[in-house]
């Protein structure tokens, strides 16, 4: 085969798997909605669930009952104390539950915060599902403002008919709050 | 594998451009503007054992500090290397910076230019019958920007990285630890050498691969290659396809340590574990890519001093391929206590088992090979048969780590140590070793002295099998890796490795007095010295080969396989 011949093949193919890099590269960036919506689906790593008034109202009680632990914390950079009302509410699979967390400003400034989420064991995220919580949306105090949020929960009896969660007897939702992003500092 | 190759001297007398043949170019513009594959490949093969020797001499000092309890020596390293030594919190410091630093320089800087750039640039080519790799220039542009990678790497431990100066994240740089963990440039400074070696290795990859479809000698079809072809024909595919995701990565770190992202960030929704998926979705590959290219020096030496073609050639071409494919889907077995589900786990157990399938066909073959044959314990020989010994033990370790249950006990202890180390430091190192005794007088046209090489495999096998093998007692008793202290119980197993690291300290110095000696008193090399056991292509060539050969292609007769 003569040189240029050779030149174009080689040049040919060289790019097809230079693109074969390039996808893997774009592969390694779409990962990242991948694996939120991924989270979001499965419930993995203890992601809880989110669902309307109407669908929990659809659920009735199991018999069972569960015991839920509480926890509340704050990013070293939130002024704020924060903690829930009790620490442990034992409720039944399916019954809605209305449970409180205490937040308190303890700096002279008003601050926003957003929190974060999760469950352990892990594999009951699937199965705590929220139907209303502070944690949805920002959340501002006044300086020395103190305010009760709430969280209305269940936790679905489906949880009954996994291997993995069925022998589960407490769950342990814990909160972090972190500084919004357009929150001054 | 029977070869015809045009000896090269005699065609070039008849060929019209046969004053080019041997003529070199000057000093600079062979050394530092090369785009001959040989020469490259010997830029590789010196820049790795420089690293080699970086790499080394950290965990040097890594064995001296655990040779007994307490802190010994870290304070005056700190202060040494321009940091504050009376601070204690800046030794520890250090002691994270080494770790990061040997790890970092040991596989992008040591193994990977030496199996890939250094054996493969040189032989790949040779062995397939092209004149020279595809993309030549490109050729250069990957080694510049390793050497580049390598020099941001060696800024970063002087820099400031957060406690002290240097990064002291570990070779898997997890967030957060590398985010808003590592305050300071030198965390930046190791990511960027992480993106130019990254880079330069892809760019390596798409240049194996163009030459390997396209370049090969009329009648030397994929199912007639080498294996050590064959085996950097697969490492080029995991690379190509492993390292963008370290890429995309390490740019979300990036991002998230200067301009505000939270990928791995949880306060802005991010997810810390994110990382590590990604990471080892790189880097589970990314140890196949460091010890496919050893399979193959071991493949091609040991049928060489068999006098035997390799037993079951295509079951020893598609196992590395299935180990290949294999590895791909096995990542999630580093992170077993990550809170996977019990059912995740026995997924990854029973995958990363399967492994063993294709390593097992691999390692039979080669005893298969040796059985029945003319056998010739020359050194590359010996050094081939200590890579199997030792490989099989680290693999052994492996199928035990690879149980998710067993995992949740021996997560990040010394254990996990000894089991890499077994299948990179002993395993990849030997091969490397092992290849270079084979091809050395290939390169150089310079005999080395067979007895000292024999030495050298000596002394390197007590002294690594020291330094290793007490880890895996460690482990199981519960020491954690990535400390520079100790409880009092593990005193003596840290005793006698710090000891064998001494013994193998000892075989580097008799690995260079022997090039040194292959290169004052070293007899000239013939073209095939290692008699009628080595078929491969090169064997057809002058040692050194000449500085373009097969400017005529040769042709491969139509024979079977071996």
């Amino acid at each position: 085969m003569n040189t240029a011949a050779l030149n174009h093949r080689n040049r040919r193919v060289g790019l097809v798997f230079l693109g074969f890099a390039g996808a893997m590269l774009g592969l390694g960036f779409a990962s990242v909605p991948l694996y939120r919506i991924f989270c979001q689906v499965t419930g993995f790593n203890g992601t809880t669930q989110r669902v309307s008034a109407a669908e929990a109202s659809r659920v009735t009680a199991a018999g069972k009952m569960i015991s839920v632990r509480f926890d509340g914390n704050v990013a070293p950079d939130v002024p704020w104390s924060f903690q829930p009302e009790h620490s442990t509410d034992t409720i039944e699979l399916g019954q809605r539950d209305l449970a409180f967390f205490v937040a308190r400003n303890n700096s002279d400034k008003p601050v926003t915060g957003t929190a974060t989420f999760n469950v352990e064991p892990e594999q009951t995220g699937q199965y705590f599902n929220k139907i209303q919580c502070f944690c949805f949306t920002e959340q501002t105090l006044q300086p020395g403002e103190e305010v009760r949020m709430p969280v209305l929960f269940y936790v679905d009896p489906k949880m009954l008919d996994d291997e993995n969660a069925k022998d589960v007897e407490q769950i342990t939702l814990s909160y972090t709050f972190h500084k919004a992003e357009d929150s001054p500092s | 594998m029977a070869t015809t190759a045009e000896t090269f001297q005699g065609h070039a007398e008849s060929h019209d451009h046969a004053h080019d043949h041997d003529h070199k170019p000057g000093f600079f513009a062979r050394w530092f503007m090369s785009t001959n594959h040989k020469d490259i490949g010997t830029l590789y093969l010196i820049f790795a054992i420089f690293a080699g020797v970086v790499g080394g001499a950290i965990s040097g000092i890594m064995r001296a500090e655990l040779a007994e309890p307490g802190i010994q020596y870290l304070q005056w390293w700190t202060g040494f290397l321009g940091g504050n030594g009376a601070d204690f919190n800046e030794a520890l410091h250090l002691w994270n910076v080494l770790i990061t630093a040997h790890g970092l320089i040991m596989v992008f800087f040591m193994v990977m230019p030496a199996v890939i750039g250094g054996f493969g640039n040189w032989f790949v080519p040779i062995m397939i019958g092209a004149p020279d790799m595809a993309f030549p220039r490109m050729n250069n542009i990957s080694f510049w920007l390793t050497v580049a990678g390598f020099c941001s790497l060696m800024i970063s431990p002087f820099v400031p990285g957060g406690t002290g100066n240097g990064a002291g994240v570990g070779w898997t740089v997890y967030a957060p630890l590398s985010t808003y963990g590592a305050q300071g440039p030198a965390m930046d400074f190791a990511i960027f050498a992480l993106h130019l070696a990254g880079a330069a290795s892809i760019m390596g990859a798409i240049n194996f691969i163009t030459t390997i479809f396209n370049m090969r000698a009329p009648g030397m079809t994929l199912h007639k290659m080498p294996l050590f072809v064959w085996s950097v024909l697969v490492t080029a595919f995991l690379l190509l396809l492993a390292l963008p995701v370290l890429a995309a990565a390490i740019t979300m770190l990036l991002t998230d340590r200067n301009f505000g992202t939270t990928f791995f960030d949880p306060a802005g929704g991010g997810d810390p574990i994110l990382y590590q998926h990604l990471f080892w979705f790189f880097g589970h590959p990314e140890v196949y890519i460091m010890i496919l290219p050893g399979f193959g020096i071991i493949s091609q030496i040991v049928a060489t001093f068999s006098k035997k073609p390799v037993f079951g050639y295509l079951g020893m071409a598609y196992a590395m391929v299935a180990i290949g494919v294999v590895g791909f889907i096995v990542w999630a077995h580093h992170m077993y206590t990550t809170g996977l589900d019990v059912n995740t786990k026995m997924y990854f157990t029973a995958a990363t088992m399967v492994i063993a399938v294709p390593t097992g066909v691999k390692i039979f073959s080669w005893i298969a090979t040796m059985w029945g044959g003319s056998l010739e314990f020359k050194s590359p020989m010996v050094w081939a048969l200590g890579f199997i010994f030792l490989f099989t033990v680290g693999g052994v370790t492996g199928v035990v780590l690879a149980n998710g249950g067993v995992d949740d006990n021996l997560h990040d202890t010394y254990y996990v140590v000894a089991h890499f180390h077994y299948v990179l430091s002993l395993g990849a190192v030997t091969a490397l070793f092992a290849g270079f005794y084979y091809w050395f007088p290939k390169m150089s046209g310079r005999m080395y002295s067979e007895v000292l090489a024999h030495v050298h495999f000596w002394v390197f096998f007590v002294g690594v099998n020291l330094i290793f093998f007490p880890m895996h007692f460690l482990g199981l008793q519960g020491m954690p890796r990535r400390y520079p202290d100790y409880a009092l119980a593990y005193t003596h197993w840290n005793e006698v490795s710090t000891f064998g690291y001494k013994i193998m300290a000892v075989s580097v110095f008799l690995f260079f007095l022997n090039v040194i000696y292959a290169f004052v008193a070293g007899k000239k090399a013939e073209g095939n010295y290692w008699g009628e056991g080595a078929t491969t292509l090169e064997w057809t060539l002058s040692s050194p080969p000449p500085f373009h050969q097969f400017e005529t292609l040769p042709v491969i007769e139509d024979a079977p396989a071996h």
